[in-house]
């Protein structure tokens, strides 16, 4: 059924077709109108047999997923920024537990220097904690990247994290077909645990484990992440079969037959990118898109055949690893590791904390990419006139002050000058 | 693709006013997109949100730096921001107020753009006609419609009831309608 409803909405929506049965929540903008959303539908009756579950925090927030998923339930949560850095060690236990919980990220900045605004920051920061991060280009993403998700993760008994850019998708009012209850239930069987706490049938989760047997667990878990990359493709198609829409799957590609430069991205911000290389293919450049779908498991096969022989790979993230680069950057690098005749890989990192990415300055780092290629990764937009002032300032002044309150100084005295000539 | 930018204060409702003028484009079966501009708002500040519409999917996620439509909610605005920042030649300019244009010393932003192509309404003297609050939204979306033709009256009221059910539905509609019929006869006497 089409709809013209806020993402944080129809996500909501998407998440009650998959009948979760414990939802845990501690609010955090920008994801707090999903959570409202749904403990709105467990009040109201429209979501049965849910026990919406309040608590003090997020690391409470994903003790109790935790809890409740050992104990057989379906569990959702959802955070962002900060609140999942504060559930840290719970989004190791999860996955080390392998338990299929599903999470929203509503991803956003982690400060200091306090930012509410999107990044992706976030999901980067628990890459490595061995859940599944699947990225929503749109709204309609989310809702069927939600309803795969909960599939993905029980059938494997992994937890997976759906990133979903704060504010720019939770907050963008757009159109969405909201899949049908019949069609969902037929998708998503109920819940069939591998390992569930039982006082009938007792046993243990979550044993102390020591040098004789740690790296086979982890090696495990390691190999669930490579089962993920044969199961993601084929529930996509089984999806698209049953709803129609090709979303889903490792990795997505546009105009991206015969490009010379290819962009990989991830999240919302690859409609901009498309629009942008419409307007390139007209121009005559030829240049397409790889849009990363699932960031964990990366999809270093199947990224590796569409990358090499191609010119250049301009690679651009809403992240970076400081004093390195940026981390997809350095995935998509080792996707090519040991390619012969691998392309030139351009690592631009765009849209920190909010900064706008527009088709403007995309247009201008194309160009750039083939004409005038950089070392290491290029800053979309970096204001260099504060940033030469500021480091001038600090190698004269000792006591130089703190950074980001002397940068907001600097702003607003440039956007003071022109009126006071 | 046609692009509105809403210029309005804190508390003013200018998200809920891009949703629902994008509920009405949906209702005639156009792609919408509305989105406010992010930020931690607090109660009077400027604030901003945007709308696009088109016949086809739409991609892009960047904010409207050129819009073909402006609606100012607060003439306090005016000398607080520069509004116009982008504003196509071609474009359309919808101010609540029930001063004139000469009155807010616009008249050469005025005179730069197609004839008919911009009105004030009094959208917040018909709110407190219609609503008995302050709330200009209405009336300024059944303006929109009568200025730009890019949505319909009757999808703007459909689109506010959806939003807004009941008798404070029935009473915005009215807002709307009167604001609509008043823009109506402005355009077609500058025509």
């Amino acid at each position: 059924m089409l709809k013209q409803v806020e993402g944080s909405h129809s996500t909501a929506e998407a998440i009650a077709l998959c009948r979760p049965e414990v939802i845990c929540a501690y609010p955090i903008t920008p994801q707090t109108h999903i959570v409202e959303g749904l403990g709105e539908m467990v009040k109201t009756g429209d979501l049965n047999n849910c026990e919406f579950i309040n608590v003090e925090s997020e690391f409470a927030a994903l003790s109790v997923a935790i809890g409740a998923s050992a104990a057989g339930a379906r569990a959702y949560t959802a955070t962002a920024s900060q609140g999942l850095l504060f559930m840290a060690e719970a989004v190791y236990n999860a996955a080390g537990l392998g338990l299929p919980i599903v999470m929203t990220l509503g991803n956003r900045a982690i400060g200091a220097p306090i930012n509410i605004w999107n990044d992706h920051s976030d999901a980067m920061s628990m890459r490595d904690a061995g859940w599944l991060q699947l990225f929503a280009e749109s709204n309609q993403d989310s809702i069927d990247l939600h309803i795969q998700a909960f599939r993905l993760a029980e059938e494997l008994s992994m937890p997976v994290m759906v990133c979903v850019d704060g504010f720019i998708l939770t907050h963008a009012v757009e159109r969405v077909d909201m899949p049908a209850q019949a069609d969902v239930d037929a998708f998503l069987p109920p819940y069939e645990p591998v390992q569930v706490l039982d006082p009938k049938d007792p046993i243990s989760i979550g044993a102390m484990v020591g040098p004789d047997a740690f790296t086979e667990v982890r090696f495990l878990q390691h190999y669930k992440q490579t089962l993920a990359l044969r199961l993601i493709p084929e529930f996509a198609a089984e999806f698209q079969t049953r709803f129609g829409r090709d979303t889903g799957g490792l990795l997505r590609t546009y105009r991206a037959d015969d490009a010379e430069m290819l962009v990989v991205a991830m999240g919302s911000i690859n409609g901009t990118i498309k629009d942008t290389i419409d307007e390139m293919g007209a121009d005559g450049f030829s240049i397409g898109l790889v849009t990363i779908v699932s960031f964990r498991p990366f999809p270093t096969e199947a990224l590796r055949r569409l990358l090499a022989g191609r010119k250049h790979v301009v690679v651009i993230e809403k992240s970076f690893a400081v004093g390195m680069d940026g981390q997809l950057a350095n995935n998509v690098d080792l996707a090519l590791r040991n390619t012969p005749a691998a392309p030139q890989v351009h690592s631009v990192v765009a849209g920190l904390g909010g900064r706008a990415i527009t088709r403007a300055s995309l247009h201008r780092v194309f160009r750039r990419a083939m004409a005038q290629p950089w070392e290491g990764a290029h800053f979309l937009d970096l204001n260099e006139e504060i940033i030469g002032k500021e480091l001038h300032h600090v190698r004269k002044v000792r006591r130089s002050g703190p950074t980001a309150e002397n940068l907001l100084r600097r702003l607003d005295q440039a956007a003071q000058a022109p009126a006071a000539e | 693709m046609f692009q509105i930018r809403i210029h309005g204060r804190g508390g003013q409702g200018v998200v809920t006013a891009a949703a629902v003028l994008s509920v009405a484009a949906f209702l005639e079966d156009k792609h919408a997109q509305a989105f406010p501009s992010f930020g931690s708002e607090r109660m009077g500040a400027p604030v901003v949100s945007f709308c696009r519409i088109d016949t086809k999917e739409i991609r892009l996620r960047e904010p409207i730096s050129a819009p073909d439509a402006l609606i100012v909610q607060d003439v306090t605005l005016f000398k607080a921001i520069d509004v116009f920042q982008g504003l196509k030649e071609s474009g359309y300019l919808l101010v609540n107020t029930n001063q004139s244009f000469a009155d807010l010393h616009l008249a050469p932003i005025v005179a730069k753009l197609p004839a008919g192509h911009a009105v004030t309404v009094p959208a917040t003297e018909l709110a407190l006609k219609h609503i008995g609050r302050p709330v200009p939204n209405a009336a300024l979306l059944g303006a929109f419609a009568a200025l730009t033709g890019i949505v319909r009256l009757d999808s703007v009221a459909k689109a506010i009831r959806e939003e807004f059910p009941g008798k404070i539905g029935d009473a915005n509609v009215a807002a709307a309608t009167e604001a609509h019929d008043a823009v109506v006869a402005r355009v077609k006497s500058a025509a």
